[in-house]
């Protein structure tokens, strides 16, 4: 049996495993802390920031950091929720976001935090970067206009397909995602069945012809927040 | 004691928002009870008679009028509000912010699928408001106070709003009134 680790969060006591991330045992506490580049089932890439948690007076990416016994976590703050605002609302700026035509709307886990931290508009100049949409595929298209670089597409096609079909080119602001062929997706061996046609968290990768299947209302965020089924599960 | 004045404008925007004002229902009789609407197509008074407490901006600036009217409010009106995706990052004006100007130009008026434009002139009167060269949001030209996101915003949004800054309440939206489609 794995030795219980003690540490609180916002306070609160709580128990996890050695081995455990901070975000691992806070879901299983029923706690949730933020997250958008996170992606079960693959190594945590901590790219995207939004799980900055402070940890005994630091930030750190709660998805990476491991649990120690009596760490004090500040998930729930004013200032740790400032830094999570912060980092979305750059998200925003830096595409072109227009959420009132884009498939994934209601269902999108950006737009679903920025409204689970209240952001009516963001307070950085928009960037309104120019992108071009690859639609050359049959079943999938890319659109980078919505892209926030978060790495699960280019996590779920080498670790979970084996094929390596996505991946980053460029740095700083030049990074981009790229496909595995010359030019466009069409020339790549992704497949509709691909679990990376299913991990964008925004509009970037969607599947073609199933657009606004459900009703403004009933989709995923229309009513509950964005890790409200983590919070139910709190004892 | 004199009621306070609301001043609404619509600038590159559909009227969506305005249509979405006009949803609160039977509201708008309680509105009218809380306030007076100055300068607003609603009732088409063209400039503003007096001091206004708020002001609902719908749309962002892509021309020049835009920016003049914008900053009327601002000037005219205690609070401003962008009311809207439009308003808050140019919304679907803002589409062409990718494409050079000219580009954009010449096809509305010279090699667009269905033109005709003999002429094969992009019209330059001074009687037409000239184009910026991208969709600004309302708050990189102005100061904006509040922000109500939503293409439109719901009707129950813009009410609560409304309500909240005339009885100098704070304004909390609830998760469910806070959308930006």
């Amino acid at each position: 049996m794995s030795e219980t680790i003690t540490f609180t969060i916002d306070g609160v006591e709580v128990k996890g495993k050695a081995g455990q991330t901070i975000m691992q045992a806070a879901d299983g506490n029923g706690i949730y802390i933020p997250r958008l580049c996170y992606l079960e089932g693959c190594e945590p890439f901590a790219s995207c920031r939004v799980c900055t948690v402070i940890v005994n007076g630091r930030p750190q990416a709660a998805c990476t950091q491991p649990i120690a016994p009596g760490i004090v976590v500040e998930n729930n703050s004013p200032e740790v929720t400032q830094i999570r605002k912060d980092i979305v609302e750059m998200m925003f700026v830096e595409g072109n976001h227009f959420c009132p035509f884009c498939d994934k709307s209601g269902n999108c886990e950006l737009q679903a935090m920025a409204y689970r931290l209240g952001i009516l508009a963001p307070k950085y100049p928009y960037l309104f970067p120019v992108c071009e949409l690859d639609a050359s595929h049959p079943y999938i298209f890319i659109d980078p206009n919505r892209c926030i670089l978060c790495g699960r597409c280019v996590q779920a096609s080498r670790d979970l397909d084996g094929k390596h079909v996505f991946d980053f080119v460029g740095r700083g602001p030049h990074k981009k995602i790229r496909v595995n062929a010359a030019v466009r997706l069409a020339d790549t061996n992704l497949d509709i069945t691909d679990k990376a046609c299913d991990v964008c968290p925004v509009g970037a990768i969607l599947k073609k012809g199933v657009g606004y299947a459900v009703p403004v209302g009933q989709r995923l965020y229309d009513k509950e927040p964005i890790g409200s089924d983590i919070e139910s599960k709190a004892k | 004691m004199e009621k306070p004045r609301i001043a609404t404008a619509s600038l590159a925007g559909c009227f969506g928002c305005h249509m979405s004002l006009l949803d609160i229902d039977d509201r708008i009789l309680k509105l009218i009870e809380l306030v007076e609407f100055d300068k607003s197509p609603v009732d088409d008074i063209k400039n503003f008679t007096g001091r206004c407490a708020i002001g609902l901006i719908e749309g962002g600036c892509c021309n020049e009028e835009n920016v003049h009217v914008l900053k009327d409010f601002r000037k005219n009106c205690d609070i401003l509000v962008s009311v809207g995706e439009c308003a808050i990052m140019g919304g679907l004006p803002a589409l062409r912010n990718g494409i050079p100007l000219k580009e954009c130009l010449e096809t509305a008026y010279i090699n667009g699928t269905g033109v005709y434009n003999p002429s094969g002139r992009i019209p330059n009167s001074e009687d037409i408001p000239l184009l910026l060269n991208k969709v600004y949001p309302c708050h990189e030209i102005v100061k904006v106070d509040y922000f109500l996101p939503g293409c439109p915003p719901p009707a129950d949004t813009i009410w609560e709003a409304c309500v909240a800054l005339l009885t100098n309440k704070p304004l909390d939206l609830p998760y469910e009134l806070i959308k930006y489609d």
